[in-house]
């Protein structure tokens, strides 16, 4: 053992999520022996109870920040963590939980528990960068497994990911599925969010519903104008940007735009 | 010319010689080009309607195949497939060893190649002839030209050049009559072969009258055409006509469908990736597209980093530094960019505008 050179330490986090992207990694397959083999998994309470206290080369953190008391750990782990990787659209936009920056949350936790008064959470749900600085993104809800191992597999060999920034139309292409939109005028986010899904909702004949988020600079309001051309009502306009990344810039803008008649 | 009853026969013929036969087919709501074992697969009854933005299938003639025009694929993806490896290298005890081998291309036939695809497959030769890759599929492929007799609506060859009727670049021409019969020519030798050995009966003056009368007739029916002006020199005095450009990108999704399916763009991009182990590495080349927002991407940022720029881009290139860069547009009037376009941005309407903008 002495004369192995020391493994980079992985470890992985969760905040407010589904666990969805943290499973990811553990649905790997054969490429988890060999990133067990070649990293040290130092910390992952939802594989094993043993924790090692830090610091870590590489964090990957799911799951975005809902409480005071998360608010605190997503620090702390910061301040031990090299490199620091959001995975999941909870992690990089807030996720589904973020539509509650949009409604009245005293009124709805009202409305659910018998005692809201025992709840303690903020009035919003945000991404990891809105507290921390952090070093990578990796989208979708959940993140594609080969996106993950890309990333991994980079951060071994101290190179830069291969993450494409284009929209999903072109893996569409990619895999040879004619665009939706245009054979069958079906509704389709895909223009306007971020590849890395490998497109896979239209290649079974259903429009992208925008999991993996805008793309950097979205025509959001010229899809919002094909979207009403293709007879979708305001509101449903409105609706459909209001999913996983609800509260992002681009998004928030869109559905505004959108459910305005 | 000779008589052929069905397309039997040349299928017998080009499966006994190890050809894969491509052509197009019907899949998921659209005619895709793809390995076709028999005649049956041929898209029989189909027909399209076509817009900007805008693509059905629709009962088409029982008897003919070929009455389909801009698909959602073009044939650069056999003869430039993406992603593609180009090598792949394993850590050794002397450092690096490089394994560039590469499957020898199966000899395929392009069935069904339209006459304005015939002109972007010369023009892919002219730009990629020269890679050993895109050379050797290219002497592997056997190409069987079908004539137009049934232009679509975003159809515009005749204005940028061409004509329904395939001229060169071809082993065997079709023409498809209206009871499925075919004239079937040869234009070189291995197309004169195949032939030969179908033992095809000639076809009589009249037949080949009438079959000509219906392909010429087709030009007459172009849905689109291009404005009757110098577009090079359009193109490069609104180069810097930035409220022109700006109020294209507001409709722009920037989403690069046009590019994709553009039988002439041949843009790739080369990416090295290494796997866990770090112990092999494999460079792999994509496709790639002018409005893909890293395709200009250089130290510090995008050269062209507006919708409206990327546009140009697109535009220009194909209507006027082609020219400079080629020896001739890059636009051969096949559609697709029209049609694939999910905004209905049409590439003639735009030339036209940019053409009246000039005038007033
Ligand atoms: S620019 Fe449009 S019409 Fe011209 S060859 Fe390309 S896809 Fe076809
Ligand atoms: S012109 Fe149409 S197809 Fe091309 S990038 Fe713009 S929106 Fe996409």
């Amino acid at each position: 053992m002495a004369t192995e050179p020391a493994r980079p330490s992985l470890a992985v986090w969760k905040f407010a999520s589904c666990d969805g992207c943290q499973l990811t990694l553990l649905d790997c397959g054969d490429a988890l022996l060999t990133l067990a083999a070649r990293l040290h998994i130092a910390a992952f309470p939802e594989a094993s109870s043993m924790i090692e206290p830090g610091p870590y080369d590489v964090s990957l953190v799911e799951g975005s920040i809902t409480t005071e008391e998360d608010a605190a750990r997503i620090r702390d782990i910061r301040a031990r963590s090299t490199l620091l990787v959001a995975i999941g659209a909870c992690a990089t936009a807030g996720g589904i939980q973020a539509l509650r920056d949009l409604a009245d949350v005293d009124e709805f936790r009202a409305q659910v528990y018998p005692h809201p008064e025992y709840v303690r959470s903020l009035a919003t749900a945000t991404p990891i960068s809105a507290h921390v600085p952090v070093d990578l993104e990796l989208h979708g809800c959940p993140i594609d497994r080969g996106q993950l191992v890309e990333v991994l597999g980079a951060l071994l060999a101290g190179r830069k990911p291969d993450l494409p920034v284009h929209s999903v139309c072109a893996q569409c292409k990619a895999r040879g599925t004619p665009c939706l939109p245009v054979v069958a005028g079906v509704p389709c986010l895909g223009p306007v969010t971020r590849a890395g899904c490998g497109a896979l909702c239209p290649a079974y004949g259903r429009g992208c519903f925008g999991c993996f988020g805008p793309v950097e600079r979205p025509n959001t309001r010229a899809l919002v104008a094909l979207l009403r051309h293709q007879g979708m009502s305001p509101a449903d306009i409105g609706r459909v940007f209001r999913t996983y990344t609800a509260t992002t810039a681009q998004f928030r803008a869109a559905a505004e735009e959108g459910a305005r008649s | 010319m000779f008589q052929l009853p069905d397309l039997d026969g040349l299928f017998a013929a080009l499966h006994a010689d190890g050809y894969r036969i491509v052509g197009p087919t019907v899949s998921a709501g659209a005619i895709v080009l793809a390995e076709l074992d028999r005649p049956a697969h041929l898209p029989y009854g189909v027909r399209v309607e076509t817009a900007p933005g805008h693509y059905r299938l629709r009962p088409g003639p029982a008897r003919q195949a070929f009455t389909h025009t801009a698909g959602p694929q073009a044939w650069k993806e056999f003869l430039q497939p993406s992603p593609e490896r180009l090598w792949r290298g394993t850590r050794d005890d002397e450092g690096f060893r490089v394994d560039a081998a590469e499957e020898p291309p199966r000899p395929t036939a392009l069935l069904g190649v339209r006459p304005c695809d015939l002109r972007a497959l010369g023009i892919l030769d002219g730009v990629l002839g020269d890679g050993e890759r895109y050379a050797r599929r290219r002497a592997a492929s056997l190409v069987i030209a079908v004539d137009c007799t049934e232009p679509g609506e975003a159809c515009f060859c005749v204005s940028a050049g061409g004509g329904p009727a395939a001229r060169s670049g071809f082993d065997i021409g079709l023409v498809e009559r209206p009871d499925g019969g075919y004239l079937a020519r040869a234009a070189t030798d291995r197309g004169t072969d195949l032939l030969a050995r179908l033992a095809a009966p000639e076809a009589s003056d009249v037949e080949v009258t009438t079959a000509r009368k219906a392909v010429d007739e087709a030009a007459a029916r172009m849905g689109r055409r291009l404005p009757e002006v110098d577009l090079r020199d359009l193109l490069t005095r609104h180069r810097t006509d930035d409220t022109y450009w700006s109020a294209i990108a507001e409709r722009c999704l920037a989403c690069a469908n046009c590019t994709m399916v553009c039988p002439t763009c041949f843009c790739a991009r080369v990416t090295d990736v290494t796997d866990l182990t770090g112990e092999h590495a494999e460079r792999w080349q994509r496709a790639d597209s002018c409005f893909d927002p890293d395709f200009s991407y250089v130290h510090g940022g995008p050269v062209r980093s507006s919708t409206g720029a990327r546009y140009r881009q697109w535009i220009s290139h194909k209507f006027a530094t082609w020219h400079d860069q080629f020896g001739g547009s890059g636009c051969v009037g096949c559609g697709r960019c029209v049609v694939w376009c999910p905004v209905g941005i049409d590439i003639t309407a735009e030339l036209h505008a940019l053409a009246q903008r000039d005038r007033s």
